[in-house]
């Protein structure tokens, strides 16, 4: 019985997994390894392979990582006593010259460290002939191991951060959703929160020089202003007995358009470079701290949901409104509650997204409350209302995340995509539905 | 009985949920122009072997053969098609459509592709007229009486020429003069030849109407007599498998000073000016027609409707109700007339159901505690004797009676002064019934003020000090002793 409770609840998580299984099996690919720790592994190779004092050379490309590599096996090979005659980053043209340079001192070279995209230069194969009178080096590369793509820890981390956006205002969308209403207007919700809080910062926080504390402010006041636009739709839903529907489709088109309106039509780019922090940065054991407040708003959701008195009535509300009141639900607070939330997230995604890409403008949050109602449903959360779990949409994100991911990873044109993604969500609740009918009691008196 | 095949053969039914094994192999036969009630406690599986009838549930074993020829029950088409019409208690009516298009719904009459709206009147008005009753064709279903509305279903059945009508406690919602009607109609369908199985709790109209009795207990046959062979207490016996010795248990009232006192509540035409008192220890009956005003009386006193005029005190303190959120604070309960519409949120577990109107005290700082919740309905589980298989599960799971305890059981744990049970018994069985009298004995020994609304008029008698009597929003009349009233009287006030 708990058992069977647990799948309806998270069945999701296998299909997920699934998809990570599957993406992961399609991208398995040789790895050729750069970095600090391809350093250090480079760094015990030559020492056992040219002995205990080897004199070399290091040579690497310009692609990322490769620079942290150089540096750190220069670092680690002087410090285990090897003796570093030069190190050369960039274009063959500079290792070429270095090796012209080492060549004309007439000194004996052991081991040349390199990558394996650099190893692959012509120069290498001529080296015997070019320059004889380095002896003969070893070039020793990173060893190369197999492994997916879409398992690479960058990939995942990639795929936290695209999602995060969508992942924070689902959760507003779930509360929503499990008291029976919809809210449309998220989309034009983080247009309006980035034009806002990028104006605010351009206009009355001091521009390109603002102030961290400014900045905060301008984003809290952006947020803030998107969560009295939230109080709206609760009022009129509450109050005017207005189909939620038509209420967030309303202010979808009063959202977007303010937006346009406040942002004259440009984009909002007069802001610090400091500003990119909440969008690009990482600084919690490297994650991207969009992704470390996705997960903290996720914790305080679940826990809100699932332990608090508030989180029940949320479920009341939406599983037998007349039934709830009866019982004392302040059923209008609690849906004021919902809708409020729900645009604050959505205020707090459009502030990430200015920070992402460093603007503010009417553009963005395009379609997005559409992804964001998928990520609820697609995580189990019941459109009539009184069902759904938090995490359960941590998971739906997730999964329309991997499945981008995974098809720009497996380079399926974006056309495609969206055919493929529109089925696989139709699929997914579809699945859902017929496992709940054989894990569910079926009503009868 | 007679030689021909019977109408329709039920045999070796059975059907399960999981978890639940509803039906384990039930047989129902039924003869044309005959009226067969189909008895039982609640979860006996009389609905469940309705629902396979009416093509709602497949049924995992057995057959049904109509006039000795087998035929499958697959789908409401199915049931439609070999003649089976089913008025489930909760009526099938599209609320915003008028009678005409809700008896022609899913069958109408066309003409190249159009409806024919004429002819379906007319059809509609013949049907009507051979029921002998008047008919508005043209309101939308919901403006309707419940009793019209019943005859709207029966009405959809003649359309499709129905040879088995099967109506589950057809009664419940009615009025006794429309019961007197309702069985009049069913006299007349039975003189056509139309086979009718009729379920119901209320065992005088057993007596009254049907040929033969069937009783399920448990998912199985327990008896089938002719009604003329069976006795009223071999009927509750067959059902609750052991003897009832009384309907209502016995009381020693002890009234005190006055609880709540109600004056010149009004609102609209449904409530005008309605004073009364209730006192500690009283249980005070509230009777009178459907529609007399009785419920919408007591969800004014619970704030559930905003009212125009009046004043509620509770202990001599006037109450500022705004919302049931104000009246249960106050102290007063309400345990609505529906339970499944109003009761209970039944997609969730009976245990969130029971903490609903408790999660004020069982939270501490916006945080439930659960394994508070869990020993507190634990309890109550016990002390009520509600049967569940856990707390987790669905309220919608559950049969009407325990549905009815697990309603109870919020209410009680809220430890309210005043308790309005609105038709606390309706669509509940025998024993089921007879815990839920002893509790509000109970409760009214415990110095509680309690309004009983009710439409039985036996329960009334047996259970209330005090009756009130509801007409036209007025009350018109009042038994100051309960105990000698006799059930004319009471109705002689209630068509005042």
């Amino acid at each position: 019985m708990k058992n069977s409770r647990f799948l309806a609840d998270y069945g999701m998580v296998f299909v997920l997994l699934l998809l990570c299984a599957y993406f992961s099996v399609v991208t398995y690919k040789e790895q050729f390894p750069t970095g600090e720790s391809a350093a250090e592994q480079v760094n015990v190779s030559i020492h056992e392979q040219a002995g205990k004092t080897p004199r070399v050379l290091v040579i690497t490309g310009g692609q990322p990582g490769d620079a942290e590599f150089a540096d750190k096996l220069a670092r680690d090979l002087a410090a285990s006593g090897a003796q570093v005659l030069g190190v050369a980053k960039g274009e063959p043209k500079d290792a070429r010259d270095l090796l012209v340079k080492i060549a004309a001192t007439g000194g004996k070279v052991d081991a040349i460290a390199t990558t394996q995209t650099a190893s692959e230069w012509v120069l290498f194969s001529d080296l015997s002939e070019d320059f004889p009178s380095l002896g003969a080096p070893r070039v020793i590369t990173p060893r190369s191991y197999r492994w997916p793509n879409f398992l690479k820890s960058e990939n995942l981390l990639n795929i936290a951060n695209q999602i995060a956006i969508i992942a924070i205002i689902a959760i507003g969308m779930t509360m929503v959703i499990v008291t029976g209403g919809i809210d449309l207007s998220v989309g034009s919700l983080i247009a309006l929160s980035s034009v806002l809080a990028t104006r605010f910062i351009r206009d009355y926080a001091g521009g390109l020089e603002a102030s961290t504390g400014g900045m905060i402010l301008a984003c809290l006041a952006a947020v803030l202003l998107c969560g009295i636009v939230g109080a709206f739709s609760g009022a009129m839903v509450t109050r005017f007995d207005i189909p939620p529907f038509i209420v967030t489709l309303a202010m979808m088109l009063v959202g977007s358009g303010g937006a346009y309106i406040l942002a004259k039509g440009v984009s909002i780019y007069q802001i610090p470079d400091s500003f990119i922090w909440l969008g690009r940065g990482a600084d919690l054991l490297h994650l991207p701290n969009a992704v470390v407040l996705m997960l903290v708003l996720y914790a305080l959701a679940h826990v809100l949901m699932s332990r608090m008195k508030l989180g029940r009535y949320l479920y009341a509300v939406g599983g037998n409104r007349e039934a709830a009141r009866l019982s004392g639900v302040p059923v209008r607070r609690v849906m004021m509650f919902a809708y409020v939330a729900s645009a604050i997230l959505a205020g707090v995604g459009g502030v990430i997204m200015a920070s992402q890409l460093k603007s503010g403008s009417a553009t963005y949050g395009n379609m997005y409350e559409l992804y964001v109602i998928a990520a609820a449903v697609v995580g189990g959360t019941s459109l009539s209302g009184g069902e759904g779990k938090i995490f359960g949409t941590l998971i739906g994100a997730f999964t329309i995340a991997v499945i981008q991911n995974g098809m720009n990873l497996t380079n399926v044109e974006s056309y495609t995509q969206k055919v493929v993604l529109g089925f696989v969500i139709l699929g997914a609740v579809l699945l859902d539905k017929i496992r709940r009918k054989e894990t569910n009691f079926t009503r009868h008196e | 009985m007679s030689e021909t095949a019977p109408l329709l053969e039920m045999r070796g039914i059975v059907k399960s949920f999981p978890g639940v094994q509803a039906l384990r192999g039930v047989d129902l036969g039924l003869h044309t122009g005959e009226v067969l009630a189909l008895l039982g406690e609640n979860g006996a599986g009389k609905s469940t072997l309705i629902k396979v009838l009416g093509g709602a549930h497949r049924a995992d074993e057995g057959t049904i053969q109509i006039d000795g020829r087998e035929t499958p029950f697959h789908s409401p088409q199915d049931s439609r098609r070999a003649g089976v019409a089913v008025i489930y208690q909760e009526f099938n009516l599209v609320p915003g459509l008028t009678a005409v298009e809700n008896i022609f719904l899913g069958q109408e009459v066309t003409r190249a592709g159009f409806i024919a709206q004429k002819q379906e009147r007319q059809r509609a008005a013949e049907i009507f007229k051979r029921l002998g009753v008047e008919m508005d064709l043209d309101a939308p279903c919901r403006l309707l009486t419940t009793a019209q509305q019943q005859l709207v279903e029966i009405a959809k059945a003649l359309a499709f020429d129905a040879r088995i009508i099967v109506m589950d406690e057809p009664s419940a919602a009615l009025t006794s003069h429309e019961v007197g009607r309702l069985f009049e109609i069913i006299r007349d369908l039975k003189r056509q030849g139309i086979g009718i199985i009729y379920i119901s709790h209320r065992l005088e109209e057993v007596f009254t109407i049907a040929d033969r009795v069937t009783v399920l207990r448990d998912g199985r046959n327990v008896g089938e007599r002719p009604i003329a062979q069976i006795t009223r207490d071999q009927m509750i016996e067959m059902m609750v498998g052991r003897e009832l010795k009384d309907e209502f248990p016995a009381r020693q009232s002890s009234i005190g000073a006055v609880r709540l006192e109600v004056s010149g509540l009004k609102r609209g035409r449904a409530v005008r000016d309605v004073t009364f008192t209730v006192r500690r220890g009283e249980i005070l009956a509230l009777t009178g027609l459907v529609g007399a005003g009785r419920t919408e009386t007591v969800r004014l006193i619970f704030g559930a409707d905003p009212r125009e005029a009046g004043e509620v005190r509770l202990d001599g303190k006037l109450l500022a109700l705004r919302s049931p959120r104000d009246a249960i604070s106050a102290g007063i309960g309400l345990l609505t007339e529906d339970r499944k519409l109003q009761g209970l949120v039944l997609g969730h577990s009976v245990r969130e159901n029971f903490g609903l109107p408790n999660l004020t005290w069982l939270s501490r700082g916006g945080f439930v505690d659960i394994r508070r919740e869990r020993e507190e309905f634990g309890r109550y589980v016990e002390q009520l004797k509600i049967k569940v298989p856990g707390q987790e599960q669905r309220a919608g799971n559950l049969s009407g009676g325990n549905q009815q305890k697990v309603v109870l059981a919020k209410w009680l744990a809220r430890n309210c002064d005043v308790l309005i049970f609105d038709e606390p018994t309706r669509g509940i069985d025998v024993g089921a019934k007879y815990e839920i009298y002893l509790l509000m004995n109970e409760l009214a020994a415990a110095g509680k003020a309690i309004i009983m609304i009710s439409s039985e008029l036996p329960e009334v008698l047996g259970m209330a000090d005090r009756i009130l009597v509801m007409h036209d929003g007025r009350v018109t009349g009042e038994i100051a002793d309960a105990r000698c009233a006799t059930q004319e009287e009471v109705m002689q006030l209630a068509v005042a």
